[in-house]
Parts: C-alpha cells; sequence; structure tokens
C-alpha cells in the first residue's frame, strides 16, 4: 500500500530549461474563496526571487483565457465543484509537468463541499428560489457552469503530485513548496507545516 | 511485581510484568500514536493507532491493550505500521464531516495532529459525507456527530470516574452514534450532572462548550490524573 503522494511524478523534470531558462507557473482558482491566491500574494518581497526563476503563464491575476501548453508547474486552489472545473483540470493535467493541490480546498474539499450533504437542486433553491433573481441552471444557458452532484478534491479527478495543506496555507508553507518545486526537489512538510484547516 | 525482559526496536529493555506493552513504550520514550486511549481511563484498543508488529505473529496488536510478556520481539515503527496508521486516519477523515477550517476545536484537535504527524497529506479515499445532526439540548454543551471518531472516551469517563454512565454507543460499524441515555437528548437526560468530563477528554470537535466558535475550543485532561491520585492515594493537591 505504499505510495508517494508527497513525491512528483518520478517522470516529470521540473527543471527542464524552457526556452528563456525560466519555470514556467501557472496559478489556478477553482471552487475556492481566492484566500490561497491572497496568501501567495502574502509572500512579498519573496515574490521577487519567485520571478527572477519562474514566469506565471496562466493565473487569475494575469487575466489570461487560455490554459497554455507546457507549464512546468501548476499549482490549484479549490475543489471541483463544476462542470468547467471537470474541463479545466483535465486540460491543465495534459499540459503540466507537475500538478499541486494548493489549500484544503482542493486538498480536501473543505468548506466547498460542505454542501455536499444537499441535493443540487435544493441548494439552488436555496440560494436563488428563496432570494432575489432566478435560478441559473447552467444545464441549457452555456452561462453558468451546471454543479456537479458532489464538489470533490483535485486528486479524486486528476493525479496530483504534491499537496500544499492550510486554509489559507500560511506564505511559510507555500515559500516551502514553491522552493522545493523550483529546486526539482519533492515537497515535503514538517509535521506542524502539514495541518490541515 | 516481576520483571519481564523484551525487545523493543532491537534493543534490550525491561517492564513490569503485568504493564500494558503502551505504558512501557511511553515509559521507553517511544512516540506512539494514540486517540482511544487516554491515561486514567480503561483501554479498550478500538482506534488501532498503536498497533505494532510481534515477532513470530503475522496480525498486529493494539499495544494499548497488550500485555509485556517475557521474551517478546516488538517493532513500533515499521513501514507496514506507518502505512496502516496512515490508512486508519484517513478513513476516519473519509467517514464523518472533518471540516478542520471551521471546526470549533481546529487547531487543538487530537485527530488534526496525529493526521499531520503520521504524514497524511490528502485522503485517498471517497468521503461518505453523512448527514450527521448535532445535539445542542444541553444548557452547558454541544455534541456534534459529524467530528466524533467513536473514541468513547466520553462513554468510559462518564462511567469511570463520573459514575453516571449518560454515553454510550449504538449501532454497528459506520452506522454507531454515540448516545446520550436511551438515544434522547442530552438535555433531557435525568443522569447527566452537568460536570464536562466527557467535553474535556474528547479528542475533537464532537464534544464542546457551548457558544464556542472556530478554533477557540481547547481541552484539559489534567483533572483526570488529580481526581485519581486523590481517590488512589487520597493525595489532594489544592495548590
Amino acid at each position: 500500500m505504499a505510495r508517494k503522494q508527497t513525491n512528483p511524478r518520478e517522470d516529470a523534470a521540473p527543471a527542464a530549461p524552457p526556452s528563456n531558462g525560466k519555470i514556467r507557473l501557472a496559478t489556478v482558482w477553482m471552487g475556492g474563496c481566492s484566500g490561497c491566491h491572497m496568501s501567495f500574494l502574502d509572500l512579498d518581497e519573496k515574490l521577487l526571487d519567485l520571478f527572477a526563476q519562474a514566469d506565471l503563464v496562466y493565473s487569475p491575476i494575469a487575466d489570461l483565457k487560455e490554459f497554455p501548453e507546457n507549464v512546468d508547474v501548476t499549482l490549484v486552489e479549490g475543489a471541483i465543484a463544476n462542470v468547467d472545473h471537470v474541463k479545466l483540470a483535465k486540460e491543465i493535467r495534459e499540459r503540466s509537468k507537475i500538478v499541486v493541490s494548493f489549500g484544503d480546498c482542493a486538498v480536501t474539499g473543505n468548506v466547498t463541499s460542505l454542501r455536499n450533504r444537499l441535493q443540487v437542486d435544493d441548494l439552488l433553491t436555496k440560494v436563488y428560489h428563496e432570494g432575489p433573481g432566478s435560478v441559473p441552471h447552467g444545464d441549457d444557458d452555456d452561462i453558468m457552469p451546471a454543479l456537479l452532484p458532489r464538489v470533490i478534491p483535485l486528486h479524486q479527478l486528476i493525479k496530483v503530485d504534491a499537496f500544499i495543506p492550510g486554509c489559507p496555507p500560511d506564505t511559510d508553507r507555500i515559500w516551502t513548496a514553491v522552493s522545493a518545486l523550483l529546486a526539482g526537489q519533492p515537497v515535503e512538510f514538517e509535521p506542524e507545516m502539514r495541518l490541515f484547516g | 511485581m516481576p520483571v519481564v525482559t523484551l525487545t523493543v526496536n532491537d534493543e534490550l529493555v525491561s517492564g513490569q510484568s503485568g504493564q500494558s506493552l503502551l505504558s512501557l513504550l511511553k515509559e521507553l520514550g517511544i512516540e506512539m500514536p494514540t486517540l482511544c486511549h487516554l491515561e486514567g481511563l480503561s483501554d479498550r484498543g478500538g482506534c488501532r493507532l498503536c498497533m505494532v508488529e510481534l515477532q513470530g505473529s503475522k496480525r498486529l496488536f493494539a499495544a494499548c491493550v497488550t500485555p509485556v510478556q517475557e521474551g517478546m520481539v516488538v517493532y513500533t515503527h515499521t513501514e507496514r505500521l506507518n502505512n496502516y496508521r496512515r490508512m486508519i486516519l484517513e478513513l476516519l477523515f473519509a467517514e464523518r464531516n472533518h471540516v478542520c477550517a471551521v471546526c470549533v476545536q481546529n487547531g487543538h484537535c487530537e485527530l488534526q495532529t496525529q493526521a499531520a504527524k503520521n504524514g497524511m497529506d490528502s485522503v485517498r479515499y471517497d468521503y461518505l459525507v453523512p448527514d450527521l445532526p448535532m445535539d445542542a439540548s444541553h444548557e452547558r454543551y454541544v455534541l456534534d456527530h459529524n467530528r466524533c471518531i467513536l473514541c468513547t472516551r466520553c462513554v468510559r469517563v462518564c462511567d469511570e470516574i463520573e459514575g453516571a454512565h449518560v454515553w454510550d454507543l449504538m449501532g454497528r460499524g459506520v452506522n454507531s452514534r454515540v448516545i446520550a441515555g436511551l438515544n434522547q437528548p442530552w438535555g433531557d437526560s435525568d443522569s447527566c450532572t452537568k460536570c464536562g468530563k466527557c467535553v474535556q477528554v474528547c479528542p475533537t470537535g464532537a464534544l464542546t462548550l457551548r457558544g464556542s466558535t472556530v478554533a477557540e475550543m481547547e481541552k484539559q485532561h489534567d483533572f483526570l490524573k488529580w481526581i485519581l491520585t486523590g481517590r488512589e492515594k487520597k493525595q489532594w493537591d489544592y495548590s
């Protein structure tokens, strides 16, 4: 039953040289509150060190529409909650060497998954029918993505190479993980940095 | 008590006959993960985290309910054991709704700590997401079945220390529930003395003080040692 969930994929080559010698880094925002990205921005001056070694090729803070090809490392915030997340997650897996579950929602489902004990229709009724406005369905209007019956953590949909727990993960955890990935090392945390919540 | 000699992780050690293997391992300074065990309460071997390998047997033994024996050869942290411990913790997380980020005991929870210590970085099983109730009928405390791991510390402390036996278990397997009285709202229990011992020994956010919010709940176990020293040795330390 041994498995190496904390290690990047063995066939992955994180330090593979892109054209300008920099790591191609992406960050993605799925079913989460963006708190993990806020914590990422809290890296403050370490962001300068990070972007000396990496190019940000896709991110909610970079406004790019398409997830690009040949990404070295992708940090995914948030759980898989709707059909758009499923589609994007599969693209991310195909186009990234290393995929990292970034924060508790991606790792466990966390707060996003609190709705799992409710039927999706009941959920929409609670939020929309009983509130103002009309109910978006998503099945036919191509505007709102349809909700999945159940929110799932990222690794239940695609293979994940490393996990950064925390709600949100503090900057020490993020830096520990990111600097290991930049150096082509597996992500390893001390027990106190592995706490959920 | 006669002394027995045994081998723990390839070192010769001695223990007292009749002593549990877990208590010896603790004396030796070997850190053993536990959840259902609590110093001062009877042991039940329920959580299985303290399992050890004994040479000559394929099955694993819960150290808390295994007495030390002459010539025993014990291994406490083999890869097999570490894998099983992680698996147990993942199954506990998958069985009920342990959402640490919004739990009253976030940061002070024994389940959360054991998961981190034993290398659990994710849960590989499907979450069962059971629809479980809370019992907020008691004037002082709250029971949240979503966080309960069925360790039965509450059952044992109420029976063995307080002598009220308000708590017990109902059902089997994943359908087991801790119940007050004959499965009645806790607040309606005539036998509950409102002492709060169950709340203080609960390792997770299943039993909490009424009104506590996220990450506010911390538990104190000191009272158990104080009561037991007083009862057994007639030494009541009021300092």
